[in-house]
């Protein structure tokens, strides 16, 4: 729609559907807060049956979570943590137009995103030679009798489906900020403001959000 | 009812009952409808274009007519609720006193078993005016075991007992239905009740449910042949002992686990200690017990409940773990001891309506 | 001819039709406008394919014994009926069609906030119907629209994890649309488009939007466990390993609830225009209208357990949430009447929209009384699983739904494509669908309270039930001829359909008086200023008694308002 696009005093681009650039920066806000709210919901199923199934089997949690090592979760956690102060940075940059300080922190956020993928990385392999893949091969023998994984199972099907959705959340925040790192570089008109930058630091702040909750419910709470 | 039936047959005391609130609701709809539809017609033959009806002073809304038509539907609604809540639960309230059927839904057909050791497939014998209560499970997927002439259903789940209940009135042959879709042939799942006089009930009692079989094991008897068969008598005998505990006078009880927690032993607390015994250890004791879940079926567990309830009400004295050689086996447990086999088993066969434990509504 | 049509054709000003002719500029387009009608044509295919399904059911049920279909295909056929409806066509038509079309011009906006998400909701949409077409062509799919567990996770080996794929991926179609809407509602109403002086279309596709934010993702989520238990087994709602099958439903429903007000209240919104615009009056209690409509919404997260009476959930849950229930059918009553008594003191025209709209009075009156019957805790217990659930929701969701669509794009045709359809064959298709409906839809209560289960092939033990079925097969011949005319008279319609004026039905409304038939790329002309509520007809003491007096007083210019 670049055609029927304008740029206001400022030289930021306003889109032919709004009338002012608050307009269209104020939908940009609205639109991701109620994206947000979506993504609270998707997350929200999940952690509901989480709560069930705790509450159901309150002795195999307390089993099965050491089996989850808390500090490599706490490194996460921290790695997670840092790149929220990184990608805060970036949006102020952002907001005084300052690119290049702007791009360098959307790179260190990509970096601690990166290393939180390895950790998960190395945290996932150890659970497969351990055997406590969701499938039918299931086993645990190191912490429950062979036959008598049960229940066991379940937890680690949610442990899998929480921290797997929400690895593939931080993947979906690599590729958003790499394109956005690129765009800023291009100068594309889209970009020209702080706003896209803003609305890529909610989501990652989303992300980081859903781990300070699976962090203590997965690897501490049931100590 | 000629070729248009409008009701189906009330066979039961609830259906009567339903069938006075279905009928005004019935009742309360078609006022409504009237209502609305001769308001509609009225308005829109009167204030048809060009037609020549006062149409001064109009209104645009008016809250009082608002508040009307808000309340009264309201009040209404509230009403139906009552009286339909009150119907629903007495129905969910199981009947301490009559006939038990345990069934096993499975794809797809009806197994039903009397309590007397009697097995029905797709079909099912009972008397006319006793209560009659299932206890049900599946062994595969969902279902819903529907009775129309009865005014029930409830479903059928794997990994759960449900209930329900019904006290036939009516001498005849009703239908028995899945109502849940639950795969390929879910619409041959279908089966009958044949309710009966009582003396042909206690004729067909007689015959063994017209089996060919010479003697009629009964569930609680099945269940004890299995209990030795599976090895469950090798630990678990009349006594707490340092292996297993007692298993007598267990159903009602209230179980401690090792790790905190606790639940009453009902039907389900049984299933769950043969299927996955390591889930709830009782206090006290070492996790050795394996998992029969690939060794026995569904009816089979029931058969073991019913046998386990069959060791009576009182519990060995708590807190005292005799050394195992030192435990006896439970009465009734001993093949070899013909004078305790006779006795469960004419118990057991004499009883046509048995006396439930359980209470309420579990679920 | 062809110069005096070459002259013609010249003197048409740009509008969003004739802007660009490419194939290109229809598939990549950001327009609104555009968008709707790509929605337009794929939710029409798509209620093709589920009518087929539809009518091999009906067909296969005229004969207790089944006619020509082994169970399995049977199996497939209902299932596929409901998946395509209910994802392709229902949750999509009345707001992805109607409303991409209608919201941003009765806004007074250019565009909706995000016109891109818009196109790729489109492209998602057409993705997932994609894949559900695919799903039923390499063997189709069994375990019905529900997918209740542990049948579609663990027994059913159709191609059922396509189809979860698809509904998965509509889903996420229509959460960008329901976003969008929010956005656009919230930030681009025109200057003077106070909260109350939007029309009624807009406030229920608002609480819609709501909902399918709320709802769709709790769906989204629960539908990709049982995809995941399928492919890795993992187990969430296997009684197997400890899982619990019915909180599958819990989680179902939880969405699948509110799916239906995802369907119902836009389709109020329509009929609350169509009530005023033919009456000439604005809607009787405009507030209490726009507050029922969320109330609706609101209410209905909390309602979903009343489809698991008889499931094994907790008794005392099953009390909370009939009751609930109950309170849904105030709001729904508050709207019944006040669009009857819309009608009071106006000018009542029979047009074809506004037949489909006295149509939805009746059907709906049906739809939402009879779920008092399963709302009702004890009655449930005897009707749900039956046919009697079957006939309810056909007529709050085909009844309601769909006659709000028809008669949503009826009223909107001519604003949409610039031309005027056959005004008789209108009439006449909207009286057959509502009498084909009707012959279908009613005798399904009866057998269905006679006890005969959804779902079944074969009901050879129980002959009574025959008649009735044969009853609603011949309504649902009625019905797809209803149905089928539009086909044609619109077709007719687009080729060589009288021109539109820019407001036929003498109107109020930013669509009818602002903008041009059919509007321009974005829009309007000239930028809009809303300086007057919602539905501001002429309050005249006496009006003309011929209609070109009526057309003069209703004129935007000449009106009092």
């Amino acid at each position: 729609m670049s055609e029927h696009a304008a740029h206001n005093e400022g030289g930021d681009v306003v889109y032919a559907q709004y009338e002012t650039i608050e307009q269209q920066q104020e939908s940009y806000v609205v639109g991701m807060w109620s994206f947000l709210v979506t993504e609270i919901m998707f997350f929200g199923g999940l952690f509901m049956v989480y709560s069930l199934y705790r509450w159901k089997y309150v002795d195999v949690w307390s089993k099965m979570s050491t089996e989850l090592d808390w500090r490599w979760g706490g490194l996460n956690t921290t790695i997670l943590l840092i790149s929220s102060f990184f990608v805060a940075m970036a949006v102020q940059k952002a907001q005084k137009r300052e690119t290049k300080a702007q791009i360098n922190y959307l790179w260190l956020t990509v970096l601690c995103a990166l290393g939180f993928l390895c950790v998960k990385y190395v945290e996932y392999q150890a659970k497969f030679h351990h055997g406590l893949w969701p499938d039918a091969l299931y086993t645990a023998p190191h912490i429950i009798p062979h036959g008598e994984e049960g229940y066991s199972r379940i937890f680690m099907s949610l442990y899998f489906a929480m921290t797997g959705l929400h690895g593939a959340h931080v993947a979906i925040g690599i590729i958003v900020i790499t394109t956005l790192i690129f765009m800023t570089k291009a100068k594309a008109p889209s970009v020209s403001d702080f706003v896209p930058t803003e609305m890529v630091g909610l989501y990652w702040h989303f992300v980081d959000l859903v781990w300070i909750f699976l962090y203590p419910l997965f690897y501490l709470i049931p100590k | 009812m000629g070729n248009f039936p409008m009701r189906p047959v009330p066979a039961s005391e609830h259906a009567q009952a339903y069938d006075a609130l279905f009928f005004t609701i019935t009742g309360l709809m078609a006022f409504f409808t009237v209502l609305v539809v001769v308001l509609v017609i009225y308005f829109a033959a009167k204030y048809r274009k060009g037609s020549k009806a006062n149409r001064r002073n109009p209104i645009d809304g008016h809250l009082p007519m608002e508040i009307t038509w808000t309340a009264i539907p309201l009040v209404l609604a509230i009403v139906i609720f009552f009286w339909s809540t009150r119907n629903f639960l007495i129905q969910r309230d199981m009947p301490k006193q009559g006939i038990e059927i345990m069934v096993i839904g499975k794809q797809w057909m009806w197994h039903l078993e009397h309590m007397n050791g009697i097995r029905e497939n797709d079909e099912l014998h009972i008397p006319v005016g006793v209560p009659v209560k299932f206890t049900m499970i599946s062994q595969d997927v969902l279902h819903a075991m529907y009775l129309p002439e009865f005014r029930t259903q409830y479903h059928v789940v794997p990994g759960r007992y449900t209930d329900l209940h019904f006290t036939p009135t009516k001498i005849g042959v009703y239908k028995m239905l899945c109502a849940m879709h639950c795969g390929a042939q879910h619409s041959e799942m279908v089966g009958k009740v044949y309710v009966m006089s009582q003396k042909d009930y206690a004729a067909w009692l007689e015959k063994h449910g017209n089996r060919f079989a010479p003697k009629v094991v009964s569930m609680a008897e099945s269940g004890k042949l299995l209990f030795n068969q599976k090895g469950c008598a090798n630990c678990h005998n009349d006594v707490n002992n340092e292996r297993a505990p007692s298993l007598v006078g267990l159903i009602g009880q209230t179980r401690k686990f090792e790790g905190g927690g606790a639940a009453i032993a009902d039907r389900t607390y049984v299933r769950d200690s043969i299927f996955s015994p390591y889930d709830q250890i009782v206090q006290g004791y070492e996790n050795t017990m394996p998992s029969y879940k690939s060794q026995l079926t569904e009816e089979q567990v029931i058969d073991l409940y019913e046998y386990i309830k069959s060791l009576g009400n009182t519990p060995p004295p708590d807190g005292k773990k005799v050394p195992y050689e030192q435990s006896d086996r439970p009465p009734g447990i001993d093949m070899s001891s013909p004078d305790n086999a006779t006795r469960t088993t004419n118990e057991r066969e004499s009883a046509s309506a048995t006396q439930f434990h359980e209470t309420g509504d579990r679920k | 001819m062809s110069a005096a049509a070459a002259v013609q054709e010249q003197k048409v000003e740009k509008n969003y039709l004739n802007a660009d002719h490419t194939i290109a500029s229809w598939l990549l387009t950001k327009d609104h406008k555009r968008i709707a009608v790509l929605y337009l044509i794929s939710v029409t295919f798509f209620f093709f394919i589920g009518s087929i399904a539809a009518g091999l059911v009906r067909l296969e049920l005229t004969s207790s014994q089944g006619l020509m279909l082994t169970s399995e295909a049977y199996n497939k056929m209902f299932s596929a009926h409901g998946v395509v409806m209910i994802f392709f066509f229902l949750i999509p038509a009345v707001p992805a069609t109607l409303g991409n079309f209608i919201l941003p011009i009765m806004l007074g906006a250019r565009d909706l906030a995000f016109p891109r998400l818009n196109l790729l909701s489109w492209y998602l949409y057409v993705f997932a119907g994609i894949l559900a077409a695919i799903a039923l062509a390499t063997g189709g799919f069994d375990a019905g629209w529900t997918f209740y567990t542990p049948l579609s996770s663990l027994y059913s080996n159709t191609q059922i994890t396509m189809a979860l794929s698809a509904a998965f991926i509509a889903g996420f179609s229509s959460i960008f649309t329901g976003l969008n809407f929010i956005v656009t509602v919230h930030k681009m109403r025109a200057p003077g488009m106070t909260w109350f002086r939007m029309p009624l279309m807009i406030w229920s596709t608002y609480a819609t939007s709501v909902i399918i934010i709320l709802g769709t993702p709790v769906v989204a989520i629960t539908l990709f466990l049982v995809i995941l238990e399928r492919w890795l087994g993992i187990g969430i709602f296997s009684p197997e390993i400890g899982g619990d099958p019915v909180l599958f439903q819990h989680m179902f429903w939880f969405y699948s609830h509110p799916a239906v007000y995802i369907m119902v209240l836009p389709a109020m919104g329509v009929v609350s225009e169509l009530m005023a615009a033919f009456s000439k009056r604005p809607v009787f209690g405009y507030h209490f209208v726009a507050f029922s409509s969320l109330a609706i919404a609101g209410l209905g997260f909390l309602v979903w357990g009343h489809h698991m009476f008889v499931s094994s959930q907790s008794v005392y849950l099953s009390v909370v949430f009939s009751f609930i229930t109950f309170l849904v059918a105030i709001p729904s009553a508050i709207k019944t009447f006040n669009w009857t008594f819309t009608m009071f003191k106006g000018h009542v025209e029979f047009k074809t929209p506004m037949i489909y709209g006295l149509a939805f009075m009746g059907l709906f009156l049906i739809g939402g009384l009879t779920g008092l019957f399963l709302a009702s805790l004890d009655t449930d217990v005897h009707l749900t699983g039956t046919y009697f659930i079957v006939a309810h929701f056909h007529y709050v969701m085909v009844g309601s739904a769909t006659i709000a669509f028809m008669g949503g794009l009826h009223y909107w045709w001519p604003k949409m494509f610039g031309r005027m359809y056959s005004e008789f064959w209108g009439r006449i298709s909207a009286i057959t669908i509502f009498a084909g409906f009707n012959f279908t839809f009613f005798p399904q209560f009866i057998v269905g309270y006679l006890g005969m289960p959804r779902r079944y092939h074969y009901y050879f033990f129980e002959p009574g039930w025959e008649v009735y079925n044969i009853m609603s097969t011949m309504g649902a011949t009625i019905l797809a001829i209803g149905f089928a005319m539009p086909a044609f008279y619109l077709t007719a319609s687009l080729l060589k359909g009288k021109k539109a004026p820019q407001n036929p039905w003498g109107a109020k409304g930013l669509e009818w008086e602002k903008a041009a038939s059919p509007p321009v790329t974005h829009n309007f002309s000239e930028p809009v200023v809303v300086t007057e509520p919602a539905y501001n007809y002429p309050t005249l003491d006496e009006w003309p008694e011929d209609d070109a007096g009526v057309e003069a007083a209703l004129a935007p210019q000449g009106g009092k308002g």
